[in-house]
C-alpha cells in the first residue's frame, strides 16, 4: 500500500531535524512497520466507522463516550501561576517568553 | 528489618507498633540504594535529604495516631510523574533539566498519606520501549540477572522494587509498561481501568491509553497503592466518576469463570512459559474456578492497531516540545530552526521514529486508511472484550511471551514491539489487568520470573486482586 515513504517530508512536517544517516535507516524501518500495521486493512470494520456506545446489556461496564464539561467558575487570581511557569521558559523578557523573530518587517509574499 | 521479604502491609504493622521508625526504614532503603544502585541503575535521582524529612514528618503523623496505609512507606516514582519543585525528565534529554511546577494528582494523594519519596526511576524515553534501553540516561539492569533487561518502560521502577531499593513504586502503562516489567522482575503490576486513576501530572504519551499504577511485591500491596491513588479528579476530564465498590458485586469465595483465548496463545509463546501458564490454570481450577476457552477474534489485530493509535497520539502530545516554553531549547537563526534542532537533538531515536510514524498515519491522504481505520478496529476489539467479559468473569494470558531478554537482543523495532502482544489489547479496550508472578523458567542457568496476566471488566480491579490472591497463596 505504501511503496515509498518520503521520510524527509514527514520530518519536515514533524519539525524534526534528522541526519542523512538516520534518514537512510528510517527509510528502511518505517515501511517495515507500516507493512506490519497494514494488516488491519484486512479486518472488516463495517458498522464500526466511529467509536460507538457499548450496549447497556453487556456485563462489562464499558464507559460510554461523552463530552465532559464543567462550569467555567472560580477562576484563580490573575498571575497566580505566572512566575512558576515562566521560570521554565528558556528565554524570558519580563512576563513574556522571548522567541526569535517570526515575521520580518517590510517583506511581502 | 529484612528488606528482601518486607511488604507494605508488614512495614505498616511494624511502623505502627514502633518496632522501627519511618526514618530508620527510609535510611535502610537509602543505604541499599547507596550500596547497589550503582550496578542496577534503577534511579535517575535519589532524594536523600527530602526523603529523610518526609520520613520524620511521617513519624510525627504516626506518633499523633494519624497513620494511614502509606504513612512512612518509602516509594519510588517513575520519572514521568510530576512532583512540584523536582526534575521530571521522562528519561529524555528534552526534559533533562525540567523542574515540575505542580504535583500530579497521584502525588498529592500520596503526600496527604505521608508517603516517603525515595527518588525518580529510570524509564524508556517518554515511556516508549520495553527494556529501558531507550532511556537517554543509560539502561537499568534486571536485579535477577544484570545481563538482562528489567523490562520497560517502567523498568527503573521494577528494578527498584525487585532489587529491594524501594518498598513499592509507581509506573505508567500505555501498552504494557507496568505489567511487562513486573513480569520480567517477578513483581505484581496493575494497569487500572482507563480513567480509574487521574492522569493529571503524568507526562502524556498516548492519552487514550495511559494509566498510572503500582509495582509491588504482593497483591495486597498493589491494592493498598491502588486504593490510595484512584478516584475521580476534576483536573482529568477522562477520569471516571467515583462509584462505590459494592456496585460490582463481591466475588470473594465465588466460583469464577475464567476465559483463556487459546487460539491467540497457540504461537509465539515460549513453551516453558506456556507450561507455567497451564500449571497456574490448574491451580485456579483446584481453587474452584472454572476454566473456559474463549474466542476474541480481533486480538491478532491489536498490536497493529496499537502501533497506529499510539504513535498518532504520541506525536500529537510531543508536538508541545518545541524549545519555546520549557525544556531543551537549541539556539538557532530562526524560529523554524529552533523547533527542528531542539526536537532533533532533544528526542532519542525511538521517539523520533514514533513521531514520524504518527505524523504519517495522521497525514492527509493516509489518515483514513491508517488512523481512522485503526479507531474502527479498536472498537471491534473493545466490543470483543465486552462480549467475552459478559460470558466469563476474567480473561487470562501470559503477560509476556518470554522471560527477561538480554541487552541488545531486540534491536529490531518490530521484535521489541512484539514483547507487548498480550498487554496492548488491554489498553485499547480500557479494561484493567494485573500481572502476578507464575514461577520461573530457566535460561543459561538462571531462573527467570514470568507473569500471569488477569484481565477483568471495567472498574473491577477488586476481582483481579481476588484471583491473584488465589495464585499467590500457592
Amino acid at each position: 500500500m505504501t511503496d515509498k515513504v518520503d521520510v524527509r517530508a514527514l520530518a519536515q512536517l514533524a519539525r524534526l531535524e534528522v541526519s542523512d544517516e538516520e534518514l537512510a535507516k528510517l527509510e528502511r524501518e518505517i515501511p517495515d512497520i507500516l507493512k506490519f500495521v497494514e494488516t488491519i486493512q484486512a479486518v472488516s470494520a463495517q458498522g464500526y466507522d466511529e467509536p460507538k456506545k457499548v450496549s447497556g446489556k453487556s456485563k462489562a461496564l464499558s464507559p460510554q463516550l461523552m463530552n465532559v464539561m464543567r462550569e467555567d467558575e472560580n477562576p484563580h487570581e490573575g498571575g497566580a501561576y505566572t512566575d512558576a511557569l515562566m521560570k521554565a521558559a528558556p528565554a524570558r523578557v519580563g512576563n513574556r517568553i522571548a522567541v526569535k523573530q517570526v515575521i520580518k518587517r517590510g517583506t511581502s509574499h | 528489618m529484612d528488606l528482601k521479604s518486607l511488604t507494605i502491609k508488614e512495614a505498616r504493622k511494624s511502623l505502627d507498633a514502633k518496632e522501627y521508625s519511618a526514618l530508620e526504614l527510609t535510611d535502610a532503603y537509602l543505604k541499599a540504594i547507596h550500596e547497589r544502585d550503582g550496578e542496577i541503575h534503577a534511579y535517575l535521582e535519589v532524594w536523600e535529604k527530602t526523603a529523610r524529612e518526609e520520613a520524620k514528618e511521617a513519624d510525627e503523623m504516626i506518633a499523633r495516631g494519624e497513620s494511614q496505609s502509606l504513612t512512612g512507606i518509602p516509594i519510588a516514582v517513575k520519572d514521568n510523574i510530576l512532583i512540584d519543585g523536582r526534575i521530571a525528565s521522562a528519561g529524555s534529554k528534552m526534559l533533562e533539566n525540567y523542574t515540575a511546577s505542580y504535583d500530579a494528582t497521584v502525588i498529592t494523594k500520596l503526600k496527604s498519606q505521608g508517603a516517603v519519596f525515595l527518588g525518580r526511576t529510570n524509564m524508556d524515553e517518554f515511556a516508549m520501549g520495553s527494556s529501558t534501553e531507550n532511556s537517554a540516561f543509560g539502561p537499568s539492569k534486571n536485579p535477577i540477572d544484570i545481563k538482562r533487561v528489567p523490562g520497560g518502560s517502567s523498568g527503573g521502577s521494577a528494578a527498584a522494587v525487585a532489587g529491594d531499593l524501594a518498598l513499592a513504586a509507581l509506573g505508567s502503562d500505555t501498552g504494557g509498561s507496568i505489567r511487562q516489567p513486573a513480569s520480567l522482575t517477578g513483581l505484581v503490576g496493575l494497569k487500572p481501568t482507563y480513567g480509574a486513576v487521574s492522569r493529571y501530572g503524568l507526562i502524556a504519551m498516548g492519552s487514550s491509553l495511559d494509566q498510572i499504577g503500582p509495582l509491588t511485591k504482593t497483591i495486597d500491596d498493589a491494592r493498598i497503592i491502588f486504593d490510595a491513588i484512584c478516584g475521580n479528579d476534576k483536573n482529568d476530564s477522562t477520569s471516571l466518576p467515583n462509584s462505590p465498590r459494592s456496585d460490582l458485586g463481591n466475588s470473594k469465595g465465588r466460583t469464577l469463570k475464567i476465559g483463556v483465548p487459546r487460539v491467540f496463545l497457540a504461537s509465539g509463546v515460549n513453551s516453558d512459559v506456556l507450561a507455567n501458564f497451564e500449571k497456574t490454570l490448574s491451580r485456579l481450577e483446584k481453587n474452584g474456578h472454572k476454566i473456559k476457552d474463549v474466542d476474541l477474534p480481533s486480538l491478532p489485530s491489536a498490536l497493529a492497531v496499537y502501533y497506529i493509535v499510539m504513535p498518532a497520539e504520541s506525536s500529537t502530545n510531543l508536538a508541545r516540545f518545541d524549545g519555546i516554553r520549557y525544556g531543551l531549547s537549541v539556539p538557532a537563526l530562526n524560529i523554524q530552526e529552533v523547533y527542528a534542532k531542539t526536537r532533533g537533538q532533544g528526542f532519542g531515536p525511538e521517539v523520533r521514529r514514533r513521531i514520524l510514524l504518527g505524523t504519517f498515519v495522521l497525514s492527509s491522504g493516509y489518515a483514513d486508511a491508517y488512523y481512522r481505520k485503526a479507531l474502527a478496529v479498536r472498537e471491534i476489539i473493545r466490543a470483543d472484550f465486552a462480549r467475552v467479559l459478559g460470558s466469563v468473569d476474567a480473561i487470562v494470558t501470559p503477560t509476556t511471551p518470554g522471560p527477561a531478554f538480554k541487552f541488545g537482543e531486540k534491536s529490531d523495532p518490530l521484535a521489541m514491539y512484539l514483547e507487548d502482544i498480550f498487554t496492548v489489547p488491554v489498553n485499547l479496550a480500557g479494561v484493567p489487568a494485573l500481572s502476578v508472578p507464575m514461577g520461573t523458567v530457566a535460561r543459561e542457568g538462571k531462573d527467570l520470573p514470568v507473569g500471569f496476566q488477569i484481565i477483568g471488566p471495567h472498574g473491577n480491579e477488586e476481582m483481579l486482586f481476588q484471583i491473584g490472591n488465589d495464585i499467590e497463596r500457592e
